[in-house]
């Protein structure tokens, strides 16, 4: 009986404690209930699942041709990489999941965690690569899909941090003017153009420039642009961070007798990255969904994997919108868990404040 | 972080790229070195145009373009496994060439006088004559494309068929709206769902589209009028002559072996012919490789690889194909046809 009670009172001040939100409650409640049905039908009831072409054909996309990913799934999961060395690229994204997993959840100490990075990172790329160890050579341009994603998301999170963190200390100092000019210049240039122009600078117009006969990587180029682009988003959000912490911070630890750089690195810089978690958080969500652009230099990640895979087959090429809620998905688990880790960050780093 | 009007920032800076190309420095008359050097050749192809490029679940390449370029591959390396595609869409694929990324580019471009003087690159030769028409939906009852009188046309942008387009209507006083699209299967979908009172594009494509795409085909139909000429083929980088003449031989190779009978099944007993044109192309009794830089086989390995012309077009586009297009202006010079090879001797 009292359980009814409170649930009653709970619908009541929640969904129901005026004519307006009565109102809201309903009109959503009617929403639901009338786009529901539709969408599970569409989703499960009517959708075909098994990878037969002829099958998806006769609903007339009245269900979901979820077949669509089962016949391509490793095409788009693996771009370009060749067919019979595909355990490869997925053995190195379970590895680098890994170790990012174990590094969000804390599972290991600094010196643990620093080892399993060490060892996953070269790891990663010698299971992609190969060239060693009888992996038969595979180039970086053939790299594709979901190992592609991840390898330029982490990394570019990865070595922007450190970046940014000296380019905002740099615009950050008053004291060495030539250094700021320098980071203002550096923050301002690259933040003045977009991803796609330095994507597409260093990948096609980079290699004129250089002398014949000398190449980089295009991968190796295309990181670079993406780290360069990262950090100086990512400068300015610590460099609001530490403007954000106040004079009296300094002046304490000046009075603790603590050197300028000792008090950066254990007083002020601590207090500003905390400031701007959901920022950052902000920044490696961007990056990560950033690197579908790299498809316009012919490096297919996840959503170029996607459209390669589908726009050459006349059987499939029908059922974009299958494929684009597959790899949807993959996005979505990867952002969330992103902002789930950095909840978990603030709330931990918040202690001190409670 | 945010990026806005992906495509007009993409074509903003391939303009700036367009502008800086001229002055680049091409690797003057080393291709066939390097390819040699790195035992691999590396054909731009498209995205996926069926017929012509497209890979399967596997990641297989096939198509004209692609049977080309495997002809290509065994005239000069004699193992046409060593190839690399790159697939590159409409806007990246002269300057994926230019920067040397590619060693020739087999994308559906069309043939025309801008891009073959002024992008730093050759058109080598003609694969496939093309010509860019309409389809529309019956029940419009259209018989002609000058009936399209303020009609909205779906179309993809980055390519000649939106130029074409508009110097059409403009030359016949039509106004029309052309609805452009970055990418084929969004203007397809914008047209099968009614958005616009016509589609135009490739007419090679068309009949497919309306088999395969259209949600009835019996709904739709393709109008007769051709509006343009596209000439379709190989292109290479500026200032590789070598090269460039390769690329132009192997194809007229191809064309010729159609015309005089040599096939992928027949080849080792044409060896034996007496005919002086077969035993020229074939190796047999004079060395026709030699002023190319290749030695005497090199035209019977891209055949035995690919098959002749003929050959090549009924797998990938002909009555072999789901495409099943006539051979039309593709047909043989003494078939009524335009495919005329000029005489390898």
């Amino acid at each position: 009986m009292t359980q009814t009670a409170a649930t009653r009172e709970w619908l009541r001040r929640n969904l129901f404690s005026d004519a307006w939100s009565g109102l809201t409650t309903l009109l959503l409640l009617g929403g639901v209930l009338y786009w529901l049905p539709g969408l599970i039908e569409w989703t499960l009831v009517k959708a075909v699942f098994r990878p037969d072409a002829a099958a998806c054909g006769a609903i007339e996309h009245a269900g979901a041709c979820w077949g669509v990913v089962a016949e391509k799934y490793r095409f788009i999961l693996f771009g370009r990489y060749p067919h019979a060395e595909q355990w490869r690229p997925l053995l190195a994204t379970v590895l680098l999941l890994l170790v990012i997993v174990v590094s969000g959840l804390r599972l290991l100490n600094r010196s643990g965690l620093f080892a399993a990075w060490v060892l996953a990172l070269p790891a990663f790329f010698l299971l992609m690569g190969g060239g060693l160890l009888g992996l038969t050579p595979v180039g970086s341009d053939q790299w594709g899909g979901f190992p592609l994603t991840l390898l330029l998301a982490t990394l570019g999170m990865l070595l922007a941090f450190p970046l940014a963190v000296l380019v905002a200390l740099g615009r950050y100092q008053s004291d060495l003017p030539l250094l700021r000019i320098l980071c203002t210049f550096y923050v301002e240039l690259v933040r003045g153009v977009p991803l796609i122009s330095v994507l597409f600078l260093a990948s096609f117009l980079f290699p004129i420039i250089l002398p014949p006969g000398i190449s980089i990587d295009v991968l190796l180029r295309v990181q670079a642009g993406i780290v360069l682009f990262a950090a100086a988003y990512l400068s300015e959000t610590l460099r609001g961070g530490l403007q954000a912490v106040s004079a009296g911070q300094h002046d304490a630890a000046s009075a603790l007798g603590l050197s300028r750089w000792q008090a950066m690195r254990w007083i002020i810089l601590p207090q500003a990255i905390r400031a701007v978690i959901p920022s950052i958080v902000n920044s490696a969500v961007s990056v990560f969904k950033d690197t579908s652009l790299v498809t316009v230099v012919s490096l297919y990640e996840l959503t170029g994997a996607l459209s390669l895979a589908l726009a050459g087959d006349a059987e499939w090429r029908s059922y974009y919108l299958e494929g684009y809620l597959f790899i949807g998905l993959i996005y979505w688990i990867g952002c969330y868990s992103m902002s789930r880790f950095g909840a978990d960050l603030e709330r931990r780093l918040a202690a001190g404040v409670r | 972080m945010r990026l806005p009007t992906f495509a007009h920032r993409l074509r903003a800076t391939i303009a700036l790229a367009a502008l800086l190309l001229p002055f680049a420095d091409a690797h003057a008359g080393k291709t066939l070195e390097q390819i040699r050097q790195r035992a691999q050749l590396v054909c731009g192809v498209s995205t996926g145009v069926i017929g012509f490029s497209s890979t399967d679940s596997q990641g297989n390449w096939s198509g004209l373009d692609v049977d080309v370029c495997r002809a290509i591959a065994a005239a000069v390396l004699g193992n046409a496994g060593k190839i690399k595609y790159v697939p590159l869409t409409s806007q990246q694929r002269f300057t994926a060439l230019q920067s040397g990324d590619v060693d020739v580019l087999l994308n559906n471009a069309t043939w025309t006088l801008t891009r073959d003087a002024s992008l730093g690159l050759h058109f080598t030769t003609v694969t496939y004559y093309d010509g860019q028409g309409f389809l529309v939906p019956k029940r419009l009852k259209i018989s002609s494309a000058r009936q399209l009188k303020n009609a909205e046309i779906c179309v993809q942008s980055g390519t000649t068929t939106e130029k074409n387009l508009n110097d059409y209507f403009r030359m016949q006083g039509i106004k029309i709206k052309p609805v452009v699209f970055e990418k084929l299967e969004t203007a397809l979908k914008a047209f099968f769902s009614g958005r616009c009172q016509a589609y135009t594009t490739d007419a090679s494509a068309l009949a497919f589209i309306r088999s395969k795409e259209a949600p009835k085909p019996d709904d739709y139909a393709v109008l007769p009028e051709l509006i343009s000429k596209e000439p379709l083929g190989p292109v290479v980088r500026r200032g590789d002559d070598e090269w460039f003449a390769i690329v132009k031989w192997v194809v007229f190779a191809l064309i010729e072996a159609e015309e005089y009978g040599i096939t992928q099944a027949n080849l080792e007993q044409m060896k034996a012919s007496t005919d002086p044109v077969v035993q020229r192309l074939l190796g047999s009794a004079e060395d026709s490789g030699k002023p190319l830089g290749l030695d005497r086989e090199w035209a019977a390995r891209a055949l035995k690889t690919a098959g002749n012309y003929g050959e090549i077009f009924e797998r990938n586009v002909g009555d072999g194909s789901p495409r099943k297009l006539p051979r039309g202006l593709n047909a043989q010079w003494n078939k009524g046809g335009l495919m005329y090879a000029p005489p390898i001797r």
